[in-house]
């Protein structure tokens, strides 16, 4: 049984991204709900239950290895709450669990929120400590986020002839959405010499390759459609969603069929997806897309493995502006992790969040002009598993 | 006959001029340049390469014993050998030991191991003999020391070199010492030593040695002695009346510097790597009143060994350490960033045979090779049917990045895919790499290097190497 047309989101809500040192992990979980909440004129007794997504709870685990870090800041008791949790795609994956909920019948009306507290710590402390701290003692030690994908430019160049400047035009553009996004963690615009100038983080990528380290919470509530067509809610059905798991943690640069020219999770996830949603040519039929541009290479490589373009053909796509807010294909008109920021369970809702605000033609100045499909991608881990959803209006 | 069967060394590819030195602390000590263990070698880790360089084309399963000899184990209690047999893929069922404490050790495990073949109790013994010496910044050991390894298989059969006389002094004597709390040498009076320590006592060794059996000078083709300083080593060569021409000149102090107790070894694999059959050659160590004093009669077989990585191969292979600060951070005089990586003792004895000998696992239904080891075959899903298949040592990178992220004292941190020859993928770090030089399609070979000190032990586990 396909899950096609059977969940309505009827309501999203998000912090502001970015270091919010003013804020806790409970804080910026109840204001991305309470703005959630307001978007389709509920409140905590009108949920069932809930998931949330978040990589590592306040960075203390432990006390957050729990639904309850989000039921006591909402006073959500009795209800049940669900806590996943899966590397980049946490997000995504509260939302898609979220969903069967509703569709199996379960419960009428859910809560789906990602959360994550990054900067209580110097981002050194986060995801960087944490590569170095608590992976296996001595198997790809050494490897940090960023030198996960930066063997994926060297490869790419290699392979396809592209250079850092091609990975600055996603920076750019990137950047450029993000100055339109009051919600977005950087708010300027970049040039593509300032790109190309900043120091190196892993080579080839620099500074402006990388999504920065950021604080933020974004919600959505799901229900099924005859309850949102009672309610009278501008709502938004999920079409398709796919989640891929094709390799192990320190593994996968270890396997020979991974050719670091892209992902074979995010392949298997949109075929799943698309699958569902009856898609059949990506490029056409999708009109508004927030991929998972952890690092600029990832984004060129999500829109070959997403079908938007064959393979070795995501540089071009870049340099055509195809992609950029006045294109043809829209990708990541928030800014993208890259410029929105890239608080790790956080992303996955909030791209969900986006791509519902531009269907419903609420997106301010990044509106784009058609939006009738839309999708969201996370990619988690070292590219081991992704998530793909598409999204359609009624 | 019993004797020398194969030998294998390693220098450490860094070469720390001596001119930056002196450009830290003044003038300086002696001309040229010393070995400097990479931030991520230790002895035991120089050992290991030793032993295996020495083992090219030799089954290590044939091996009986191990003998790791050393003044700087990594551990004052917990033995080094049993780590450098496993990473050189011994048997289990072997003898081993450490021979440590003294410049001596490694012809003190010389002569132990002859004297097991020759008794019986080991058909072939691999001595290992490795140092990397901390010496107080300025001092002249700091100019002096170096760091290096020896590996010499004893046995029976193949022999390049057969031990024809042994002959040791022991006689108390204090002239350079490290107690336990010590972090650098100590050394006694210059004008006391040099009037009753090395050069007397390697004198009446040497001596002792020939008179015993009935020898002259002239018998002899080479004298490899140890040399704790060109200057006392020229004192010895002289008052023992040794024509020139047959001791180097410089015994690896200018190139490499006092390896400690892998210097007697090296300098003996030195004079084998250009030794012709029927040569005699005069073997002499010396630590702090102790001398061990060998004659060997090289043979045909050494013929058979003359393109084994040895001194030779390993003094070409070098880069210039040009910084100063950065060999502070090598020898942990200058702390590092403080890391706490997860690790358990538990942990690393179940995944030995993956991390430490490199075994993957090959499917026995559809031949799929994993590495990491896997029970469920990623092809055919075959559950628990598959045989150990040890990693290619060689390979080469298929993709690689520079971190500028990852804390090291010698960034960026190098990481490398490294498809290897044959099969199998290997991902991990680059070492002994410039990072100008790395490519796609560059030529590297795995070397077992020194980690982190997660949960309190001293990981080890393997990283890639430019193949020279």
């Amino acid at each position: 049984m396909s899950i096609k047309d059977r969940v309505a989101i009827i309501g999203v809500g998000a912090t502001k991204f970015g270091e919010n040192f003013e804020m806790t992990y409970q804080d910026m979980a109840l204001e991305a709900v309470y703005e959630a909440y307001n978007d389709a004129g509920l409140e905590t007794k009108d949920m069932d239950a809930a998931w949330l997504g978040t990589l590592s709870p306040g960075l203390t685990g432990l006390e957050g290895d729990a639904g309850a870090s989000l039921a006591e800041p909402l006073n959500f008791y009795p209800r049940p709450v669900t806590r996943v949790s899966a590397y980049c795609c946490s997000g995504m994956e509260a939302v898609r669990n979220a969903a069967f909920g509703v569709a199996s019948g379960a419960y009428r009306m859910v809560l789906a929120v990602g959360v994550e507290k990054m900067r209580e710590v110097p981002p050194r402390g986060s995801l960087v400590a944490r590569h170095i701290n608590e992976t296996h003692p001595v198997i790809s030690k050494g490897r940090t986020a960023p030198g996960i994908f930066a063997p994926i430019a060297t490869r790419y160049f290699h392979q396809y002839g592209y250079n850092k400047e091609t990975l600055a035009k996603v920076a750019v553009k990137n950047h450029y959405n993000g100055s339109l996004n009051p919600k977005a963690h950087f708010r300027s615009t970049i040039t593509e010499e300032t790109v190309l100038k900043a120091p190196m983080v892993v080579d080839p990528l620099g500074l402006f390759d990388c999504c920065p380290t950021t604080d933020g919470a974004a919600a959505a509530i799901l229900t099924t459609p005859e309850i949102a067509r009672e309610l009278k809610k501008d709502y938004i059905l999920i079409k398709g969603m796919g989640l891929a798991v094709t390799y192990g943690y320190f593994s996968m640069a270890f396997q020979e069929d991974n050719d670091f020219l892209g992902f074979k999770s995010t392949r298997e996830a949109a075929a799943m997806a698309y699958g569902q949603a009856g898609i059949k040519d990506p490029r056409k039929e999708i009109d508004v897309a927030e991929v998972h541009d952890c690092f600029t290479i990832t984004e060129l490589v999500n829109y070959e493995d997403l079908g938007f373009c064959g393979r070795g053909e995501g540089g071009k796509l870049i340099y055509r502006g195809v992609t950029a807010l006045n294109g043809e294909l829209p990708v990541n008109t928030s800014g993208g992790l890259k410029s929105c920021g890239h608080p790790v369970g956080a992303t996955g809702v909030r791209m969900v969040a986006d791509v519902v605000n531009q269907m419903r033609g609420r997106s301010g100045k990044r509106q784009v002009k058609k939006a009738d499909i839309g999708l969201t991608h996370t990619l988690g881990g070292p590219g081991s598993i992704s998530c793909v959803f598409v999204l359609g209006r009624p | 006959m019993v004797g020398i069967t194969n030998y294998g060394a390693y220098i450490p590819k860094y070469r720390l001029g001596r001119d930056v030195v002196a450009k830290a602390w003044g003038p300086r000590f002696m001309p040229g340049e010393r070995a400097v263990a990479n931030h991520d070698e230790d002895s035991l880790t120089m050992a290991t390469e030793a032993a295996i360089n020495c083992l090219e084309g030799v089954d290590p399963k044939s091996l009986g014993g191990l003998i790791f000899a050393s003044t700087t184990s990594p551990y004052l209690e917990k033995q080094s050998s049993t780590l450098v047999a496993t990473a050189a893929d011994l048997s289990a069922e072997i003898f081993t030991a450490d021979y440590l404490s003294s410049l001596r050790a490694g012809t003190a495990a010389l002569k132990s191991a002859i004297d097991s073949v020759k008794g019986g109790s080991a058909e072939s013994i691999l001595v290992t003999a490795a140092d990397a010496r901390r010496a107080e910044p300025g001092s002249d050991s700091e100019q002096l020391s170096g760091d290096g390894s020896a590996a010499l298989m004893i046995g029976s059969s193949g022999v390049a070199a057969s031990v024809e006389g042994i002959f040791s002094i022991s006689e108390e004597f204090m002239d350079v010492w490290r107690k336990q709390d010590d972090v650098f040498l100590q050394k006694g009076d210059a004008a006391f030593t040099q009037a009753y320590g090395y050069a007397r006592i390697v004198k009446n060794c040497v001596e002792g040695l020939l008179k015993k059996y009935e020898l002259k000078v002239a018998d002899i083709s080479q004298f490899v002695v140890s040399a704790p300083d060109s200057r006392s080593y020229a004192r010895v060569a002289k008052s023992l009346n040794l024509p020139p021409g047959s001791f180097p000149e410089d015994p690896l102090l200018t190139t490499v510097g006092d390896t400690g107790a892998a210097a007697p070894l090296m300098l003996f694999i030195a004079a084998l790597e250009k030794a012709k059959p029927g040569e005699r050659i005069l073997l002499c160590s010396y630590g702090a009143g102790n001398s061990d004093a060998f004659i060997f009669q090289v043979t045909p077989e050494v013929e058979r060994l003359k393109e084994k990585r040895g001194v030779a191969r390993s003094q070409a292979s070098k880069r210039p350490l040009t910084n100063y600060e950065k060999f502070l951070k090598f020898q942990r005089v200058l702390p590092d960033e403080p890391l706490a990586p997860f690790s358990s003792w538990a942990l690393f004895w179940k995944e030995k045979k993956q991390n430490l000998q490199l075994y993957g696992t090959r499917c026995r239904r559809c031949g799929v090779f994993a590495y990491p080891r896997r029970r469920v075959c990623q092809k055919c899903n075959a559950k628990d049917e598959y045989e150990d298949v040890r990693l290619p040592r060689t390979g080469k990178i298929y993709t690689f990045a520079k971190d500028h992220l990852f804390p090291s004292p010698d960034p960026p941190t190098l990481m490398a895919v490294v498809d290897m020859d044959g099969w199998g993928r290997f991902y991990g770090q680059l070492t002994d790499c410039d990072p100008a030089q790395v490519k796609i399609g560059m030529p590297v070979e795995l070397t077992f290097r020194k980690f982190h000190q997660g949960d309190g032990f001293y990981n080890y586990f393997w990283k890639l190497r430019p193949v020279e």
